[in-house]
């Protein structure tokens, strides 16, 4: 399995991740050889195996739907990397 | 010996008779960390002010003869992702190097509740992305017995922590085996907990399928105890089981007559160096002895475990750190042309080559064309290697493996090869992807350095493996043993003032 120059730059914009020319290539690279260790998995046969994606036999866990309580807007915005009023700021998403 | 060289119950039995202080136990750590940490490097920050206020709370509660619990006063590690109201709680990242955590974790609440002072927070490897501590960003912990050598990971400033006498305890994650190799690179007890056993509300999230925290301590006892203040259901944690919990020193005995233990071959194979073997293979003659019965036994998927979780595990971790896009919280690139753009950036800068490989792994395995091949697949395989641990757990009480094929290996060793670090983590993942407990405790020594066996239970069987470890620390005296570097001069005159009933 061999991973493409351009099949890593498809993945890294999915990830909202910017790479360098050099990580590209060296990603690609590091990526195929890892998924060469998984075709391994294909010789197993699974087309009667359900999937696991949970160990516990938990599911629908609810709780009633009362008012907790929160965190104070000072302390929720107290790591914001830019803040107005109580509010994050980022830069212009929609153009008038 | 001094006061930082002691095991939890003994300090425990020093404290609430009078005979030491919090405040002196708290400040014998500190001049530890002051004499040895330049070399260690176990901790990201150090809450000196923090711990004083701690131990002079424990020592006020102690004098106006309030009810001390066996955890009161003594001085504890956490791992730097496991949030701390108050203290920066980074990850090990510089994406969250100048995160202050607006609330605690559930298991830090329950510490602090327990009386349980604040050393300070343990350095990891980025995210628990890793098995060496050497991709943090502020550098690698090395390891006490030998500082030329890597800790262990992704916990492995939890464990050089506790292994050099600067926490009692830690607390660690464990996703691949976070907790139990590093307990065994450093010569301590470390316990895996049950899938659900243990609140992850305020771990930060790696791969939420498989992390469960656990303690690291210097003996069995000490293990019980931290699980007792730990473990028990958590409205705010929907994955947390609830289960009863015992109380876990009840399983202290040293009686394994009759106890049914299962060798599995695949972990003995190819890859296990000669030392670790013999190590290994003593304990399982000495449970032996004890009265076990012992039998090899195969859980034959074991093999495809390592492909399984380099896929779920990056998967996971893929969609969990998508949060971080420097709007919230955590580290914002400057000089963004627009928001897509200052995503790019801010994840590109704030996160390590380590934490991007997984990223960049995750998201192509999630991707359109390749869930099917690669997710789903990894999904399904699980299944059948969890129906290998109820076979098998049909037939035995535990089963006993190495923890690790190696001991402890140099500094950058295996930094330039992913795929041969990712090797490092075989005999641990399999338990993570079945949710299994899991304890290692020091079975022997190699090279110098420790060697730990693993003890894996079926679900919350926890109590299982603590009986077996405590047997075995009864017949051997390995979590006596402390670094080398622990032993300096400075810490003779401490000789004299501990009691004689201090080992």
């Amino acid at each position: 399995m061999s991973i493409s120059a351009g099949e890593v730059r498809h993945v890294a914009e999915l990830a909202r991740m910017a790479l360098s020319d050099h990580e590209v290539e060296e990603l690609s690279a590091q990526l195929s050889r890892i998924l060469d260790h998984m075709e391994t998995l294909r010789e197993l046969p699974t087309d009667d195996v359900e999937p696991t994606a949970h160990v516990l036999p938990i599911r629908n866990v609810w709780r009633q739907d009362t008012v907790g309580e929160s965190l104070p807007p000072d302390a929720a915005l107290a790591n914001a990397p830019e803040r107005r009023g109580n509010y994050f700021l980022v830069p212009k998403i929609v153009e008038r | 010996m001094s006061l930082c060289d002691l095991t939890a119950h003994e300090l425990h039995k020093l404290f609430s008779s009078g005979e030491a202080s919090a405040t002196e136990i708290a400040e014998a750590h500190l001049e530890r960390i002051e004499a040895i940490e330049q070399e260690v490097r176990a901790y990201v920050t150090v809450t000196r002010d923090r711990l004083l206020e701690a131990a002079a709370a424990a020592d006020k509660a102690r004098q106006s003869g309030e009810v001390i619990g066996p955890l009161t006063g003594i001085p504890m590690a956490i791992k730097d992702n496991i949030v701390t109201q108050g203290v920066k709680t980074t990850c090990a990242s510089r994406i969250l190097e100048n995160f202050i955590p607006p609330y605690n974790a559930t298991v830090v609440d329950r510490l602090y509740n327990a009386g349980g002072c604040l050393v300070g927070k343990a350095n990891m490897d980025e995210f628990a992305m890793g098995s060496s501590c050497e991709h943090s960003h502020f550098g690698p912990t090395h390891n006490p017995w030998d500082t030329g050598r890597v800790p262990g990971g992704s916990s492995g400033g939890s464990a050089a922590a506790v292994a050099a006498g600067e926490a009692v305890f830690a607390l660690g994650s464990d996703t691949g085996g976070s907790i139990r190799q590093p307990a065994s690179f450093c010569g301590v007890v470390g316990m895996k907990p049950t899938y659900g056993r243990v609140s992850r509300y305020g771990l930060v999230a790696f791969a939420s399928s498989l992390d469960q925290i656990g303690p690291f301590t210097r003996d069995i006892t000490d293990c019980a105890l931290v699980l007792n203040a730990i473990c028990g259901h958590d409205p705010r944690d929907t994955t947390s089981a609830s289960e009863p919990v015992p109380d876990f020193t009840e399983s202290l005995v040293p009686d394994i007559c009759g106890m049914r233990l299962g060798v599995p071959r695949e972990y003995f194979e190819e890859g296990l160096s000669k030392g670790v073997r013999e190590a290994v293979n003593s304990a399982i003659e000495l449970l032996a002895e004890m009265g076990a019965t012992v039998e090899e036994c195969s859980l034959p998927h074991t093999r495809y475990a390592l492909s399984t979780y380099y896929l779920i595990a990056p998967a996971e971790a893929s969609s969990n750190l998508a949060r971080y896009d420097g709007v919230r919280y955590g580290y914002r690139a400057s000089g963004a042309r627009d928001f897509v753009d200052m995503y790019k950036k801010t994840r590109y800068e704030g996160f390590g080559p380590e934490v991007r490989r997984r990223i960049m792994l995750g998201t192509y395995a999630l991707s359109a064309g390749y869930y099917d091949a690669y997710y789903l697949k990894a999904l399904k395989v699980r299944t059948l290697i969890c129906k290998d641990f109820d076979n098998a757990f049909d037939k035995f009480d535990a089963l006993v493996t190495p923890t690790a094929p190696t001991v402890a290996f140099s500094l950058g060793e295996k930094a330039a090869d992913p795929l041969s670090m990712y090797l490092s983590d075989i005999c641990t993942i399999p338990v993570n992807l079945a949710g299994l407990p899991a304890l290692s405790v020091t079975c022997g020594f190699n090279e110098g350095m420790p060697v730990g066996l693993q003890l894996i239970g079926p679900h919350f069987a926890e109590g299982t493996l603590l009986r077996l470890g405590y047997a075995l620390e009864q017949s051997t005296d390995f979590h006596r043993r402390r670094p080398p570097l622990t032993k300096t001069q400075e810490w003779d005159r401490n000789m004299e003032e501990a009691p004689d009933n201090a080992v």
